[in-house]
Order: structure tokens, then C-alpha cells, then sequence
């Protein structure tokens, strides 16, 4: 089966003569869920926009399977401040010029499913942040995804809620067989969440390691607290503090 | 809002009585200045005669904020478009603006034949500048993630305009609208004041004139006062008119702490 995302030898230099990526080779099959994770200025926010297709590669290429659609979930909610909760989420099949019944009723689906049914006409400002970024999140799946980019999406949310969303974004995506290509700094994170998590060092951008995680157990708050949990975080701190003293060392 | 309103009615209550006292206790001639009671006479006296003015002046900066807003606007839409058109028209938008109106009236009074229209492109002159800046700023001032989202989502530029820039727009345009409504009024009664130099007019400007030549100064205050009337509640009408368009989503219409408690 071809891959939901291939890139090859992708990198990223602006105009400025800054390298925020080397070149970059990554594949992602369908239903994965891949975290990019690394500290500011890794170059994995702009690994994701190359996806999206908001940055063009200066040179390689970034392919996403024929007939993949994508949705992207920014790091803040972004939502129209002037529109209400339905009409937010309904946005981008008004920008499709899909017809307002059928519409509405996706609408309703995507909002049910992220537990917001009944704030439906409330405006985002009524909402608190996990809120918005449930509505931001009923959005993205309004339009059916096959692919799910997210950057950043639950960072400016407190612990709780933070961990409430991980579980629902768990649960959306097995429901929905979403691949989700996800960007975080938070080590935790990315190991309650991925299959697989590639972590990139900064200075310049770019990929210095690469590791499953295959828990034994299911994913839920035990499994937060397992060893299997400790085991891989350390795994994946020991990875990001090699490559930051690496670069340290090659900044000296 | 009446307790809100409450400081500053006790204030102008108090001025008003103070200057009651004043004007009787030391006989202070009607001439030179005529007692709260007394203007307030000649405004019901002098009504038909106030009245058919304040309606002129009133139709002259209805008219023009009209002008202003539909051409300001218009204007707006127009740099947004294209940055050509922007840094070629903005500088003549500035030397409009910077033009002390007392020095173009006489020339547009010349030069247009009818009276009201002439008042009329004087007072959009004045009104007009507020309303072509603050709704171009408001255009642009769009939230970057959301112009992201409209572009992942493949938004046509006609999309943006109407869904994004629009509404984003409307707090800037209405600050731009209520700092408008005043310099309408401003240019009217300007503007009628150079007409009324010239002998012709009938708004209160005119009225206004015409008592310093009589030395009817009452009069003169009755209409003074409905001018300042005008002005406020022209400031009110617009803050409704905002408070109704923005209700609900922006923080400039949103109940404060202080409302609530």
C-alpha cells in the first residue's frame, strides 16, 4: 500500500539565507499517527505547512496520496470571533459552496462528535479554551479528512484538559481511521499519542532520530503511569538532550 | 446607565443654577450673557424660526455623513485591492484632510450652484477622512490564522473579502463612523457659516450669524445649544448603532466589569 505521505529529500531555506530545514525524508502509511517533536526551531512546524501545502520546498519533494483530504488544526483555535459555533465549523463547506441543508447536518455530526451539540449558537468567546479547540477540531473533521495535520493544538491548555483532548483525539482517530501527522514539544504527549515519533533537533532543522512506540497496554491513564511509558519518554528526552548538545558542541 | 449618566448630570445641573445665581445677582445684562432661563424662552419663542434651521443643518450632515461613509468605504475597497491604487490616492486622501475647510468652502460654494450640495461635499470633505483610514486599517486587520484557514480551504478572493475582511473589518469602521458623525456635523455648520458670510443660508450657522449682527445673543445660545444637542446625540446614535452591529462577539460592546458590578 503506497504511503498517506511521502517525503523525499525535503528541505526549507527562506529567502533570508536561514535553513530552517535539511533535507528531509519521511513516510507516513495510512491510519499512522506520527508526531514530529522537538524544541523551537526544528523546522517541524514547517515540515507540517510542506504538507499542507502552505510552504513549497526549496528543493525534494512532498507528496500526499491521490484523493487524501486535509484538515489542519492550528495551535490556537482560530475560530471567527463574529460568527457562532455552528457557523464556525461550518466554514469550510460554505467555502465549498455545499448545499446548506446537507451542510447543517454535517455540521450538527461534527459537532456531536467532539461533545458540542449544545453549544451549537454560542459564540467562541462564551466557550473556554478546550471548548474552542473542540469546535476548532469539529472544523477539521467537518470536511471528512483522510489526513489530520496538527500543529501545536492542545499546547496553550492546561494538563487536564490537555489529557482530556489526547483521549478524544485517540478515540476520534480510531473511529475515523484518521492518519494524523501531529506537532509537539511535549515528550508526554508524544508518546500517549503516537505510533511513531520522529524528533528533530534545531540549529539547523532536522531529523536525528526516530522511534516506534508499540505499548503491550491500551491507552489510557494507567498507561501514563506505566514503566512502558517511563521507559520510552526517557528514550525520547535522552534522544532530544544528544541532539541539543551535539549542537551545542558544533555552535562552540 | 443612569447611574453611569448620574456625575455628569449632577454637574451640569449645578453649573446651570450656579450660572442662574450669577446672571440675576449681579445683574448681568442679557446682551452680554442671557441667563440659562432666558435661552431656554427663546428656544420655545423662536421655535419655528430655530426649528426650520436645525432641520437644514440637520438634512446638510445626514446627507454628507451619508456621502462620506458610501464614498469612504468605496474608497477603503478600493486600496485594499491593489497597493498601486492605495499609494497613488492615499497622499491626495491626507491633503483633503489636512485642508482647513474654511479655505475650500468659498471656492466649492462658487463653483456648485445648489446651496444644500455645496454644504453637502464641504461637510463630506471633513467627514470623510476617518472613514477611508479606519475601514482600509480594518480590511487589514485580519487574524492570520484565519486568512490561513481560508486559504487552505481554497476561499476565492471574493469569499475572503465578504466572510473575512468584512465582518473583521466592522469595529474600525464604526470607531471611524462615530469620529465621522461629529466632523459632519463640524463641516455642515462650517461650511454654512462661509455661505451665510455670503449672505445665503438658513441653517443654524446662518441663524447664529445673523443674531451677532442683531446682538441677539439669547438667541445666539438657543442656538448654540441645539448644535451641541446634535453633536451628542449623533455620538449616541452612532454608539447604538456599533453596540447593535458588534452585540455579542467584540470586546468594544461587551458589558465591562464595571457595568456588571
Amino acid at each position: 500500500m503506497s504511503p498517506a505521505v511521502r517525503i523525499t529529500a525535503a528541505d526549507k531555506t527562506y529567502a533570508n539565507g536561514v535553513r530552517a530545514l535539511l533535507p528531509v525524508d519521511l513516510s507516513v502509511s495510512a491510519g499512522e499517527f506520527v508526531t514530529l517533536l522537538g524544541p523551537s526551531g526544528c523546522g517541524k512546524s514547517t515540515l507540517l505547512n510542506m504538507v499542507a501545502g502552505l510552504l513549497l520546498p526549496s528543493s525534494g519533494s512532498v507528496i500526499v496520496a491521490d484523493g487524501m483530504r486535509t484538515a489542519f488544526v492550528f495551535q490556537e483555535a482560530t475560530l471567527m470571533p463574529w460568527a457562532r459555533v455552528a457557523a464556525n465549523v461550518r466554514l469550510p463547506l460554505d467555502l465549498q459552496g455545499i448545499a446548506r441543508a446537507q451542510a447543517d447536518s454535517r455540521v450538527e455530526a461534527a459537532l456531536a462528535l467532539v461533545g458540542l451539540s449544545k453549544f451549537a449558537q454560542a459564540r467562541p468567546r462564551e466557550l473556554s479554551g478546550g471548548m474552542r479547540m473542540r469546535a476548532s477540531i469539529a472544523r477539521a473533521l467537518v470536511t471528512t479528512p483522510g489526513l489530520l495535520l496538527m500543529d501545536e493544538p492542545f499546547g496553550a491548555l492546561d494538563e487536564i484538559t490537555r489529557n482530556r483532548l489526547d483521549d478524544e483525539l485517540l478515540r476520534l482517530r480510531a473511529e475515523h481511521k484518521l492518519t494524523v501527522l501531529f506537532v509537539t514539544h511535549s515528550i508526554h504527549e508524544a508518546v500517549y499519542l503516537s505510533d511513531r515519533v520522529i524528533v528533530m533537533a534545531a540549529r539547523p532543522g532536522r531529523i536525528v532520530d526516530e522511534i516506534a512506540i508499540t505499548p503491550d497496554v491500551s491507552r489510557d491513564d494507567a498507561y501514563r503511569v506505566s514503566t512502558g511509558f517511563a521507559s520510552y519518554a526517557r528514550r525520547l528526552q535522552d534522544a532530544l538532550l544528544a541532539a541539543s548538545v551535539e549542537a551545542d558542541e558544533a555552535l562552540a | 446607565m443612569l447611574r453611569r449618566a448620574f456625575p455628569a448630570l449632577l454637574m451640569g445641573t449645578a453649573v446651570l443654577v450656579l450660572w442662574q445665581w450669577w446672571v440675576t445677582a449681579f445683574d448681568i445684562p442679557p446682551f452680554l450673557v442671557p441667563s440659562p432661563r432666558l435661552v431656554v424662552a427663546t428656544l420655545v419663542n423662536d421655535w419655528s424660526l430655530l426649528g426650520g434651521s436645525l432641520l437644514v443643518t440637520l438634512k446638510v450632515t445626514f446627507l454628507s455623513l451619508v456621502c462620506a461613509v458610501l464614498l469612504g468605504v468605496a474608497i477603503a475597497f478600493a486600496f485594499v485591492q491593489s497597493r498601486w491604487i492605495e499609494s497613488a490616492f492615499f497622499p491626495y486622501a491626507v491633503l483633503l484632510q489636512v485642508t482647513p475647510i474654511v479655505a475650500i468652502a468659498p471656492l466649492i460654494i462658487i463653483w456648485v450652484q445648489s446651496p444644500t450640495l455645496s454644504l453637502v461635499i464641504c461637510a463630506t470633505i471633513v467627514a470623510i477622512f476617518p472613514v477611508i483610514s479606519n475601514t482600509t486599517l480594518g480590511l487589514r486587520s485580519v487574524n492570520p490564522g484565519l486568512a490561513r484557514l481560508f486559504r487552505m480551504n481554497g476561499a476565492t478572493r471574493w469569499q475572503t473579502l465578504i466572510r473575512l475582511r468584512v465582518p473583521s473589518a466592522l469595529p474600525y469602521f464604526f470607531g471611524g463612523l462615530r469620529v465621522a458623525s461629529g466632523l459632519a456635523l463640524i463641516g455642515a455648520v462650517v461650511a454654512e457659516f462661509v455661505a451665510g458670510t455670503g449672505g445665503t443660508g438658513s441653517g443654524l450657522a446662518y441663524q447664529i450669524l445673523q443674531a451677532g449682527y442683531q446682538l441677539n445673543i439669547p438667541r445666539m445660545f438657543a442656538a448654540l445649544v441645539l448644535i451641541a444637542a446634535t453633536g451628542v446625540a449623533l455620538f449616541v446614535l452612532m454608539g447604538a448603532l456599533s453596540g447593535w452591529a458588534l452585540g455579542g462577539w467584540h470586546e468594544s460592546a461587551l458589558p465591562t466589569a464595571e457595568d456588571a458590578a
